[in-house]
C-alpha cells in the first residue's frame, strides 16, 4: 500500500471518495501476496496493482459498485477453484482473496 | 489525526505497524492500529476481540507476516470456544521495517551489490576499515557507510539482525573475514555469505578453526564461496548470483531453471 499513499492523500486533500481494494489471501498459484493493493477514485483513476493485470479490470468494477451503493464492503473472490467465484481469474491457475471497502477512515 | 493518517506516517518513515479489519463476520471494515510499545487505536467492535487481535498483530509484525486470522466475537481462540459462535475474520496486515544487508569489504563488487539490494527493498550497511575505500562518494547507494572493523558494528547493533536480513563478506581478507564471521554467527542473522574462491575457502576455515568456530552447525549457516553457481563474471552478475542466493534461502527453494521441475510455481 505504500505505493498507493500519495495519490490517497492527494485524493483525500480533493474531497474524492475512493476504494481500496487489498489482497488478504492467495491459493495456489498467485502472482501477488496479501497485502497488494490497488485503489480506484469514484472518477475510475486507478493506482496500483493486485495481480499480474489478470484481475485489475474486474476489480474496478467491483470498487465503483461500491462507491456507487451497489455492493457492500467484503470480500471479492477471483479464481477457479471457487463455485461463487468470478468469471475472470488468474491465468496462472490460482485464487486471490481481496478486501474492498471505501478509503473513508 | 484519522487512523489512515496514523498509517501511512509510520509507512512512510519505515517504522512497524500493523493494521487489522474485520473482512467477515460481525463488523466487517472495522480497522484497529496496531504499533508496537503504544496503546492501539480504533475497535474491531469488542475490547476483548481488540486486545486478543493487538496481541496476534505484535507478533505478526514481529515476523513480518500478514494474513488472515479467525476469532470468535469477543476474542475467542481456541476450536471449543469458537464452537457455535458466529466467527469474525480479521486480516492482519504488516509493515515491519526493511530487511538489512550488512556488506564488509568496499570493493567493486560491493557498489553493484548494494545497488541490486537496494531494488530488492534492503536498508544497506557497507562497513571497511580502511577510510580511502569507505566513503559515500564510492558507494551512494548505501544508506550508510561505516569506516571501522566489523566487531564494533556487531556489539553495537548485531541484535537488529533477524532472520530475513543478510550479512555478506566480501573482503577476502582474514584480518577482516574471520571477526566479520565471527560477529555475525552470534546474530540470528537469516543469511550470512562469505566471498573467496575454493581455495580461499579452505583457508578461511582453518582461520576460523584457530578461532574457534568448528561446529558444523555454525559452519553450515555460512554460505562459502557466496552465490549461486550462475557463472557470473562482473560485479554485477555476481550481485544478481548472491541475491538470487538470499532468495533460494528464504525460501527453501532449490534454485534450478522452472522448465526441469513440476508443480505450482509459487507453493
Amino acid at each position: 500500500m505504500k505505493e498507493l499513499l500519495d495519490d490517497l492523500d492527494r485524493w483525500r486533500t480533493a474531497g474524492t471518495r475512493v476504494a481500496l481494494a487489498r489482497v488478504v489471501d492467495v491459493e495456489g498459484s498467485g502472482p501477488r501476496g496479501p497485502g497488494a493493493a490497488m485503489a480506484v477514485s469514484l472518477e475510475g483513476e486507478v493506482v496500483g496493482s493486485v495481480s499480474g493485470g489478470c484481475v485489475e479490470g474486474a476489480v474496478v468494477t467491483e470498487a465503483l459498485s461500491l462507491l456507487h451503493g451497489e455492493r457492500k464492503p467484503g470480500i471479492v473472490t477471483f479464481g477457479y477453484s471457487d463455485d461463487e467465484a468470478f468469471a475472470v481469474g488468474l491465468t496462472c491457475g490460482g485464487t486471490i482473496r481481496l478486501f474492498i471497502e471505501e478509503f473513508n477512515w | 489525526m484519522t487512523l489512515s493518517d496514523r498509517l501511512s506516517e509510520r509507512v512512510r518513515s519505515g517504522d512497524p505497524v500493523a493494521l487489522a479489519t474485520v473482512i467477515e463476520g460481525e463488523g466487517v471494515g472495522n480497522h484497529l492500529l496496531i504499533i508496537p510499545g503504544e496503546d492501539s487505536d480504533g475497535s474491531l467492535g469488542h475490547p476483548d476481540l481488540d486486545r486478543v487481535v493487538h496481541r496476534d498483530g505484535l507478533a505478526e509484525l514481529e515476523a513480518g507476516r500478514s494474513g488472515i486470522r479467525t476469532y470468535g466475537p469477543e476474542g475467542q481462540t481456541t476450536p471449543e470456544d469458537l464452537e457455535g459462535t458466529p466467527t469474525v475474520r480479521v486480516f492482519v496486515e504488516s509493515w515491519a521495517p526493511p530487511p538489512q544487508m550488512w556488506i564488509f569489504g568496499a570493493v567493486d563488487f560491493t557498489a553493484a551489490l548494494a545497488r541490486v539490494a537496494k531494488i530488492l527493498g534492503y536498508r544497506v550497511l557497507v562497513c571497511d576499515a580502511r577510510e580511502i575505500f569507505a566513503t559515500g562518494r564510492r558507494f551512494p547507494m548505501a544508506d550508510e557507510v561505516r569506516v571501522t572493523w566489523p566487531s564494533p558494528v556487531f556489539d553495537e547493533r548485531g541484535e537488529t539482525l533477524g532472520p530475513r536480513d543478510a550479512v555478506c563478506i566480501l573482503t577476502h581478507d582474514p584480518k577482516f573475514d574471520v571477526p566479520a564471521v565471527q560477529g555475525a554467527l552470534a546474530t540470528r542473522v537469516g543469511y550470512i555469505g562469505v566471498m573467496g574462491s575454493r581455495t580461499t575457502h579452505e583457508r578461511r576455515l582453518e582461520r576460523l578453526a584457530e578461532a574457534g568456530i568448528t561446529s558444523n552447525e555454525e559452519l553450515e549457516r555460512l554460505m562459502s564461496p557466496i552465490g549461486l553457481d550462475l557463472g557470473a563474471r562482473t560485479p554485477e552478475e555476481t550481485a544478481i548470483s548472491i541475491c538470487a542466493e538470499i532468495i533460494a534461502n528464504r525460501t527453501g527453494r532449490t534454485a534450478s531453471r522452472l522448465r526441469s521441475g513440476s508443480g505450482p510455481i509459487h507453493p
